[in-house]
């Protein structure tokens, strides 16, 4: 009993410290570079270009959030192409013809993307269909179990049915 | 009907994944395609290593077929394949060097104990050829037609596995192709 809560104490303690170690993490990974802009325009668009271009050598990180000396190299030609008034298309595609698509976190879309950018639509189509499909099929199902047991009037039509059907099968079975 | 869809629906799903995740086995995700395929070596004007008052120009890489190794001092795996490219030399395959982010009197020095294997080398402490090569980190090498376009890239070590797997066809076709190219060439002078 008296363990348990001990235990429990100490997970908390070490999930506490796991916090705090990601949170120092993240503010070291933070570049530091310090860059002059002529305008607060300037300054958002190259936040927002630091933060789309994916460094091609430590993948998964942008390369405002990179220090690997490439993602320096990046930051330095984005602020300096920022300069030159090149908008954000260009700057995205300067890179894209150094380093290739992967550079990008939101690649264009073209031929070889479409699976990329409507495959997930795709999917939810589909998943939708299945949902539709399995829903009639049980409603359905329900159905048929509900008319098991049929009304006066339902059995009335039944017999008339097959009567009818009886007559139909002696006309087809005269020589 | 119904009940052996539900065996086989799972059976098909799971042999679908299964051979798209069997042709990703061995893909290194490191390993980024070569945007400049097929393209000419981007202009650049830079210093040779030896001798600061010579220029070189992407004009230097024309003529024949050459490999252009990125390297420096401060890489390890450059001097791991270091020994394998100055046997490549000896074979008389042409390589240029691109110091890349280095000291020159590092460099230089290096070249002096190692041994040198480059026909010349380019210059390049700030890395401005590099990236827009798209060097992302050295070594990497380059294969340069005699037209001067980029006919292939390998990032990391090159060594006997690796050219035999990677460079030895491409180079023996690159080679053909520029003997064919200056024939006719040769053949328009005689005209």
């Amino acid at each position: 009993m008296f363990s348990v809560k001990r235990r429990a104490r100490a997970l908390m303690q070490s999930a506490i410290v796991a916090a705090a170690a990601m949170l120092i993490g993240f503010s070291a990974l933070a570049s530091i570079d310090v860059y002059e802009f002529a305008s607060e325009e300037q300054r958002a668009q190259y936040r927002e270009l630091t933060r789309e271009l994916r460094c091609p050598k430590c993948q998964n990180q942008d390369i405002a959030d990179s220090n690997a000396p490439i993602a320096q190299d990046m930051r330095a030609a984005v602020h300096r192409l920022v300069q030159e008034g090149k908008n954000h298309e260009e700057i995205v595609a300067h890179m894209v013809e150094r380093f290739g698509d992967f550079v990008s976190y939101k690649p264009k879309v073209s031929t070889e993307t479409y699976l990329l950018w409507y495959g997930p639509w795709l999917f939810l189509g589909l998943g939708l269909v299945v949902i539709g499909v399995l829903g009639k099929r049980r409603a359905a199902a329900k159905a048929a179990a509900a008319t098991e047991t049929l009304s006066d009037a339902e059995q009335a039509k039944l017999q008339q049915l097959l009567a009818r059907h009886e007559t139909r099968s002696e006309d087809t079975n005269k020589p | 009907m119904n009940q052996r869809l539900v065996y086989i629906t799972p059976i098909i799903v799971a042999l679908g994944l299964g051979m798209i995740l069997f042709t990703a086995i061995g893909n290194d995700p490191t390993r980024l395609e070569t945007a400049r395929l097929n393209d000419p070596v981007p202009n650049f004007s830079l210093q040779d290593l030896d001798t600061p008052k010579t220029l070189h120009t992407q004009d230097a890489l024309r003529g024949k077929v050459r490999l252009l190794n990125v390297w420096a001092t401060w890489c390890p795996s450059c001097k791991a394949e270091h020994p394998y490219l100055q046997s490549l030399a000896d074979q008389g395959v042409a390589i240029v060097g691109l110091n890349y982010k280095d000291d020159r009197q590092d460099a230089l020095k290096w070249l002096q104990q190692l041994g040198n294997p480059y026909e010349f080398n380019i210059y390049d402490p700030k890395g401005q050829l590099g990236f827009d090569l798209g060097v992302y980190g050295a070594p990497e090498t380059y294969v340069i037609d005699a037209r001067g376009l980029v006919r292939y890239r390998h990032v990391g070590e090159v060594n006997q596995r690796v050219w035999d797997d990677k460079f030895a066809d491409l180079m023996k076709s690159l080679q053909q192709e520029a003997a064919a190219l200056k024939g006719l060439t040769e053949g328009d002078n005689n005209v």
